[in-house]
């Protein structure tokens, strides 16, 4: 498990950011997660709760979005979705895909701050 | 009371890839081939490493940086083929981290190295995420393992560019189905290269060692110029 060391690195940077732009009580972190990055849903939002204790985002909510995963079909020259996280190939052509277009994103998408 | 929105936009791992891309700038200017390896534990890393180290050492200017969460025990062991084999104990950390590696790497010579492999901590989920700089990542599964694995971990198998088929003396008596496993890898990773080896007995290592040879050939033709000032 190393949603622990993830939730660390987003408190960080939170942290930054509130500084820099003189933000307080942030009450909801949107967070982007694909479902391909290898980082899990449920763990991270269990490492949200104990990681958060004790810091300026005590009560705050941690809201992930999860990002598909989309593949590239270079036969079809199209974006497509894969039949399963476990096979890279076109649906409908079924040619195999290297090229992920979407599902590796970690990201912070924004801050909802008490106004 | 009322609420606004502020957008961050900021990639969670980017001190971490920042500081790869570093490494790996650098890794590119010193003519270094750098290779990771990732597997579960006891698939056969560090056997698969120590016969890469002895093998390339004859003609090659080899290191090895060794990750787990406790002891020595591998370093010590890889010591016999090279003298340049430094662990990093990563304590409950189930990963290896660029900065880790960076650290690791201080007082190194880097430019007197040809090859150097990042042995990653035991672990199938956790090393995906983390880019240490390194220029290719080779994931080993073992016979004796089930041909399934590549897709009950799809991720770390995706973002591998090279697949190790280890302790392929024992895959008649594991019963291990060989073209499963290379159609399960195919499906996760379509185009990968896979290389089958036996460490105990040497068996497809000279495949591996002509790879590796090729590779640096082509890292050094991609390499950055010096910046050398030239006298007119």
């Amino acid at each position: 498990m190393h949603e622990l060391s993830i939730v660390l690195s987003i408190i960080d940077e939170i942290g930054d950011e509130s500084e820099a732009r003189g933000l307080h009580n942030v009450e909801v972190v949107h967070l982007k997660v694909g479902i391909f990055s290898g980082v899990d849903r449920g763990a991270l939002l269990f490492a949200w709760e104990l990681a958060c204790e004790g810091t300026p985002l005590e009560r705050s909510r941690l809201d992930i979005e999860t990002v598909p995963l989309v593949i590239y079909c270079s036969v079809c020259r199209q974006n497509r979705t894969p039949p399963s996280l476990y096979r890279l190939c076109c649906p409908e052509c079924k040619t195999p895909s290297e090229t992920v277009v979407t599902g590796r994103e970690l990201e912070v998408v924004s801050l909802e701050v008490a106004a | 009371m009322s609420t606004r929105i502020v957008e961050i936009r900021a990639k969670v791992m980017k001190q971490n890839d920042l500081l790869a891309h570093l490494l790996r700038e650098r890794f590119k200017t010193s003519g270094v081939s750098v290779v990771g390896l990732v597997s579960s534990p006891g698939s056969g890393k560090t056997a698969f490493l120590e016969k890469l180290l002895s093998g390339l050492a004859r003609d090659f200017r080899v290191a090895a940086l060794v990750g787990d969460l406790a002891t020595e025990n591998d370093a010590a062991r890889l010591k016999r083929a090279t003298p340049n084999v430094r662990q990093i104990t990563t304590g409950t950390i189930c990963h290896l981290d660029a900065q880790m590696i960076e650290k690791a790497l201080e007082g190194w010579q880097l430019d007197a190295l040809d090859f150097l492999f990042i042995e990653n901590v035991g672990n199938l989920v956790c090393p995906s995420s983390y880019d240490l700089g390194e220029e290719l990542r080779f994931v080993l599964l073992s016979a004796t393992e089930g041909e399934d694995k590549p897709l009950k971990y799809p991720t770390i198998f995706n973002s591998s560019d090279v697949a190790i088929i280890t302790k392929m003396d024992m895959a008649e008596a594991a019963e291990f189905d060989v073209a499963a496993a290379r159609r399960n890898i195919e499906d996760v990773r379509p185009g990968m290269q896979i290389f089958e080896v036996s460490a105990k007995t040497g068996s497809g290592m000279q495949d591996v060692f002509q790879f590796l040879r090729d590779q640096l050939a082509h890292s050094l033709e991609t390499r950055p110029a010096l910046q050398i000032e030239t006298a007119q």
